[in-house]
């Protein structure tokens, strides 16, 4: 799979996903929540940051499901849903990740990438953050929330 | 009134293409050059003449091999336009501006692409992490067609959005490619049975939402307005240009503004309107920018041809096919004719206005040109005198 680029602006990102923690990039000037990370708030043009807890709920935006022509890695799982969520906190924090159908759905890439039936997902549907490992780096996914 | 030095300041007069087909044997530099070398034939400028270059950032060969390998004499305004697709009638934009503001007089804008027999950009694992893409693909929105996918399934559902109508659109085009002896998709009709029954690439996208891979290139040559009058061909003046790089935009994968819905094309049109004598309404032809499907009718609701949410309905019956409410990509289109990342629509708008194309407009006398919506983009509207 393909490894997520680890840069200065989303380091942290990733620090607090290892600890099971779902934290976005906060202005400590004022207040603006940013997603992605970036180097200077657009809003006030701050360049000092706190990185916020969340309540790592959401609801699913849309989503794709893609199939073959695709990198061998994810051609082994295809078709596979891909959910973009939107955060409860604000609607424009979008992430996009994997749905996997519990949180102990079991490690490895056919547990991250198709583990839920794409006919069962509905755009609306309430969704929570998960972790879980891509290449060694922690990252949200995201579970049915009942 | 606002000035508007651009408006029809500037005006093509050549155009020339290589043949579309999914494998040719020639570079992508031997095959821009073929094509330039054709558009300065047609409008019968010397190559020594010619002392301005526009090009998308993409290409892969850069202004100094082209001057030299084509003649071009001592340049004195070069521009390169990034963002994929998003910057086809940014070359010709400007263009348009380095003559009318004099820093140049004969330029020359071109794409050449061999798409079709090399290897998808989206396969380059090595580069293609930066910022937004580190946030989608390790999740498996791969490809460009994934980042559409996901936006089209919220069209769907925020606005009622049908796959039939995405399989008009995709008609549409491959109509006007029937008729089209350069077009790849020239003997080879499509049904809507066709359209449905096709298998996915990225659901709720399918096969026929993609457009096509193909090797090829294509090439203009403008003048100033002045000089046009005297050239071989009838001129095609620049009537207005706009860019749109939407607040808090993102590349493709347009996921986080307010409405991810209104993309590019809405700053763009605004832009284009505002500098115009015409309005969406005075418009007789468009060729708009169509990696897939979806983008046209966000495109048609960007550019002002209908309200929000109602660019699927504008396909219905009939609306984008000859004789309809707005006839578009007359030559097929990226969909049908080929893809060479939007440069066959600019020839396709000269065409129309030369009376010339193989699905002529009657009458046609402004024609828009758009390039890609979801990226930073560019539009052009060309008219006749």
């Amino acid at each position: 799979m393909l490894k997520p680029l680890v840069d200065d602006d989303g380091a942290p990102y990733f620090e607090y996903a290892a600890k099971g923690e779902l934290r976005m990039q906060t202005c400590a000037n004022c207040g603006e929540v940013l997603f992605p990370p970036r180097p200077m708030c657009p809003r006030c043009q701050s360049t000092e940051f706190e990185w916020k807890l969340m309540s790592g709920r959401g609801h699913v935006w849309s989503f794709a499901v893609p199939r073959p022509p695709l990198l061998p890695d994810y051609a082994a799982f295809a078709p596979y849903p891909v959910v973009v969520v939107e955060l409860e906190e604000d609607r424009r924090l979008r992430l996009v990740g994997n749905l996997v159908a519990s949180e102990d759905a079991g490690a490895g890439l056919e547990a991250q990438l198709a583990s839920v039936d794409p006919a069962t997902i509905e755009i609306g549907q309430p969704v929570r953050a998960v972790f879980r490992q891509i290449e060694g780096l922690f990252v949200a996914a995201w579970t049915p929330d009942e | 009134m606002t000035p508007t030095p651009l408006k029809d300041r500037a005006a093509i007069v050549g155009i020339g293409q290589t043949e579309f087909a999914k494998h040719l044997e020639p570079s992508e530099k031997a095959l821009a050059c073929r094509a330039i070398a054709m558009a300065l034939d047609d409008a019968g400028i010397a190559a020594h003449e010619v002392d301005a270059f526009a090009a998308y950032t993409m290409e892969a060969t850069d202004e100094v091999e082209i001057a030299k390998a084509v003649g071009a004499g001592d340049v004195t305004f070069f521009s390169r336009v990034g963002f994929g697709g998003g910057g086809s009638c940014a070359t010709i934009g400007h263009l348009a501006m380095a003559i009318a503001t004099g820093q140049a007089s004969v330029g020359v804008a071109w794409r050449s692409r061999k798409r079709g027999s090399g290897p998808r950009p989206w396969t380059d694992t090595v580069n293609q992490l930066a910022t937004p893409a580190q946030w989608t693909r390790p999740f498996g929105l791969l490809r460009p067609v994934d980042e559409i996918a996901v936006l089209a399934r919220r069209y769907m559902h925020e606005y009622g959005l049908t796959r039939e109508q995405l399989g008009a659109v995709a008609i549409a085009c491959r109509n006007r490619a029937n008729a089209n002896p350069a077009a790849i998709m020239y003997d080879r009709p499509l049904t809507m049975d066709d359209y449905l029954n096709a298998r996915m690439i990225s659901d709720p996208l399918c096969l026929f939402d993609n457009c096509l891979e193909t090797d090829g290139a294509l090439a203009v040559v403008m003048v100033s307005a002045e000089r046009a009058r005297d050239c071989r061909q009838p001129p095609v003046h620049v009537h207005a240009f706009g860019q749109g790089l939407p607040a808090q935009h993102h590349g493709m994968v347009n996921y986080w503004n307010d409405d991810p819905l209104a993309g590019p094309s809405w700053i763009a049109a605004k832009h284009l309107w505002k500098h115009s004598d015409f309005g969406p309404a005075d418009v007789d032809v468009a060729q708009i920018y169509d990696a897939f499907t979806p983008l046209i009718p966000l495109s048609l609701e960007g550019y002002g041809f209908c309200g929000k949410g109602e660019g699927g309905a504008f396909a219905d019956d009939g609306g984008l096919e000859l004789g309809g409410r707005l006839p578009i990509n007359t030559s097929g289109g990226g969909l049908s004719e080929a893809y060479v990342h939007g440069f066959n629509l600019i020839n396709e708008g000269v065409r129309q206005l030369r009376g010339t194309s193989t699905n002529q407009v009657a009458g046609a006398s402004t024609c828009l040109v758009t390039a890609g919506e979801a990226v930073p983009t560019s539009a052009v509207l060309l008219r006749r005198d």
